[in-house]
C-alpha cells in the first residue's frame, strides 16, 4: 500500500525516471548493435579475430558495472558528462552476447545453401544480405534479446554517477532504509525488461517463415 | 570477336588436390560441347562432384585448367562466371527464407532486371518446369514436395537463361515416380532449350537415358567418354560393370 502511495505521489519523478533509464537503454543499445553486428559479421570473414574479440568483451563483462564505470571516468571526452560515461558503458556491456549470436548465428547457416548460393553468383556482400542474415536474424535477435535485459538491470547503476534512471529510486532507497523506495525503482525496471522481452520475442517470432501446415 | 570455340567447357591436364590428402582429380583432359547433355557417372568418391564444381569455380584446379566459353575459369570474374552458369543442386539448395518467386527472381533482381520483366520471366520458367499455377509463386520452400522444390531449383538455374547448366545429382533425393516423372520432362526440355548439360549421376539409367554422352569417373580419372549406344556394348571391364548391374536391375524387374 505505502508502495502505491509513493507512485502516487511521485508520479511525475517516477515517468521522468523512467524515460531516462529507457533512454539511457535504448541509446545504449543502439550503439551495442551498431558496432556488435559488423563486428559479428567481421569474425565470420576473419575468424583468426575470434579469440580475441569474444573473449576481450567477455573480459567486458567480467568487470563489475561500478568498476567499469569509475574505469572509463579518468578518459577525456567520456568521463566529463555521467550520460556518455554510462551509454560507453552500458554499450560495451551489451556487446558480448551481439557479437556472439552474429557470429554463431551466420556459422550455422547449412552448407549447402552457403554453396548454392555461391554457386548461382552471389557476391560475398549479396550472400550477407540475402541469405545469411535474414537466417541467422532469429539467434542475432535472441542475443539483442539477452543485451537488452543485461543493459536495463546495468543501467540501475548510472545513479551513481549521476547519470539518472530508475537507479535513483534505488540508491535514494538505500539511503534512508526504505525497502518500499528500492521497490519504486526495481519494479518499474523490471516491468521495463518484460515488457522489452516480450517485444522482442513477438519480433523473433514473426522473422520465423511460415512452417508448412 | 573471335568465333565461339566449339567446346564450351574444356578440362586441360586438370589435377586436383585438397592440402596433403591424395589426388582427388588426376590428368582430367574432357571437352563439353555446346549444346550437349554430359553425364558425368561415377560412384560417391570418383570426383564427379569436384569436376562439376571446378567449372563454376567452387573449386580452382591445383594445376592445369578448366575452359569456360575458351576462358581459363581463373581468368574469370568469378560472379560473371557462376551467373552465365546455372546450378542446380539438391533440394537442398533453395534459399528457405525466400518464397518461390524470390527464389527464382533473385539473380535477375541482381542483374539489374525490371520488376516487370522479371515476374514474367519467372513466370514463364516456372511454366517451363512444369508448375505453372500462380499459387506456387507464394510459397515457401518448406511448403513444396520434393518434386517441386526440385522443379523450383531447376527453374533458378534457368532464370537469366545461361547458356551452361550444371546439375549435380538433381533428381538424387526423390521418390522413383517423380523422379522418371522429371527425367522424361528434362529431356524434353532440353530439345527446347539447347543448352550446354553437364549432369553428374550415380544412376546408370539416368546415365542412358538423359545424356548425349556419358563420361565415366573412376577414382579420380576419367575412365572414357562413350554415347548411350557404346557404353552398353563397351568391352571396358568397368563399363560392363555397370551396365551388368543395371541390366540385372531390368531383368530382375522383367522377370
Amino acid at each position: 500500500m505505502k508502495l502505491l502511495h509513493f507512485f502516487a505521489n511521485h508520479r511525475a519523478e517516477v515517468a521522468t525516471l523512467f524515460g531516462e533509464h529507457l533512454w539511457l537503454v535504448g541509446v545504449s543499445m543502439f550503439f551495442a548493435i551498431l558496432i556488435g553486428l559488423p563486428l559479428g559479421v567481421f569474425l565470420t570473414r576473419r575468424p583468426a579475430w575470434r579469440a580475441l574479440v569474444l573473449g576481450g568483451t567477455s573480459v567486458i563483462q567480467t568487470i563489475p558495472s561500478l568498476a567499469l564505470l569509475g574505469l572509463l571516468l579518468p578518459i577525456p571526452w567520456l568521463g566529463v558528462r555521467a550520460d556518455r560515461l554510462t551509454i560507453t558503458a552500458l554499450s560495451l556491456y551489451a556487446l558480448l552476447p551481439i557479437v556472439r549470436n552474429t557470429y554463431t548465428g551466420i556459422m550455422g547457416v547449412d552448407a549447402p545453401i552457403r554453396q548454392a548460393a555461391i554457386g548461382i553468383g552471389l557476391s560475398p556482400s549479396q550472400m550477407l544480405w540475402h541469405v545469411e542474415l535474414p537466417l541467422a536474424m532469429p539467434v542475432i535477435l535472441a542475443g539483442v534479446r539477452v543485451a537488452t535485459a543485461l543493459t536495463i538491470g546495468v543501467a540501475t547503476i548510472a545513479a551513481a554517477v549521476g547519470a539518472g534512471g530508475l537507479g535513483e529510486f534505488i540508491f535514494r532507497g538505500l539511503a534512508m532504509v526504505d525497502n518500499n523506495v528500492i521497490l519504486a525503482g526495481a519494479l518499474p525496471a523490471a516491468l521495463m525488461a518484460l515488457v522489452a522481452d516480450g517485444a522482442l520475442a513477438l519480433l523473433q517470432r514473426s522473422m520465423q517463415r511460415p512452417k508448412a501446415s | 570477336m573471335n568465333p565461339p570455340p566449339e567446346n564450351a567447357i574444356e578440362f586441360i591436364g586438370v589435377e586436383f588436390r585438397v592440402r596433403s590428402s591424395n589426388s582427388i582429380l588426376h590428368n582430367l583432359n574432357l571437352a563439353v560441347h555446346r549444346g550437349e547433355v554430359l553425364m558425368l557417372l561415377g560412384r560417391s568418391g570418383s570426383g564427379k562432384t569436384t569436376s562439376l564444381r571446378l567449372i563454376n569455380r567452387l573449386e580452382t584446379p591445383t594445376s592445369g585448367e578448366v575452359r569456360v566459353e575458351g576462358v581459363s575459369t581463373t581468368d574469370w570474374d568469378p560472379i560473371r562466371l557462376r551467373r552465365g552458369i546455372g546450378y542446380a543442386i539438391q533440394e537442398v539448395g533453395l534459399f528457405p527464407h525466400y518464397t518461390v518467386e524470390k527464389n527464382v527472381g533473385l539473380i535477375p533482381g541482381l542483374e539489374g532486371w525490371n520488376r516487370s520483366k522479371i515476374e514474367a520471366r519467372t513466370r514463364e520458367v516456372l511454366r517451363l518446369v512444369g508448375l505453372p499455377d500462380a499459387d506456387f509463386l507464394k510459397r515457401y520452400p518448406d511448403q513444396l514436395s520434393g518434386g517441386q522444390r526440385q522443379r523450383v531449383g531447376l527453374a533458378r538455374a534457368l532464370a537469366v537463361d545461361p547458356p551452361i547448366l550444371l546439375m549435380d545429382e538433381p533428381f538424387g533425393a526423390l521418390d522413383p515416380l517423380s523422379r522418371v516423372q522429371l527425367q522424361k520432362e528434362f529431356r524434353e526440355l532440353h530439345k527446347r532449350l539447347q543448352k550446354t548439360v553437364v549432369f553428374v549421376t550415380h544412376d546408370v539409367g539416368e546415365a542412358l537415358m538423359l545424356g548425349d554422352r556419358i563420361a565415366l569417373m573412376e577414382s579420380g580419372s576419367l575412365r572414357g567418354v562413350f554415347t548411350p549406344k557404346v557404353f552398353l556394348e563397351s568391352n571396358d571391364e568397368i563399363v560392363k560393370a555397370y551396365v551388368e548391374a543395371f541390366r540385372t536391375a531390368q531383368s530382375v524387374l522383367n522377370a
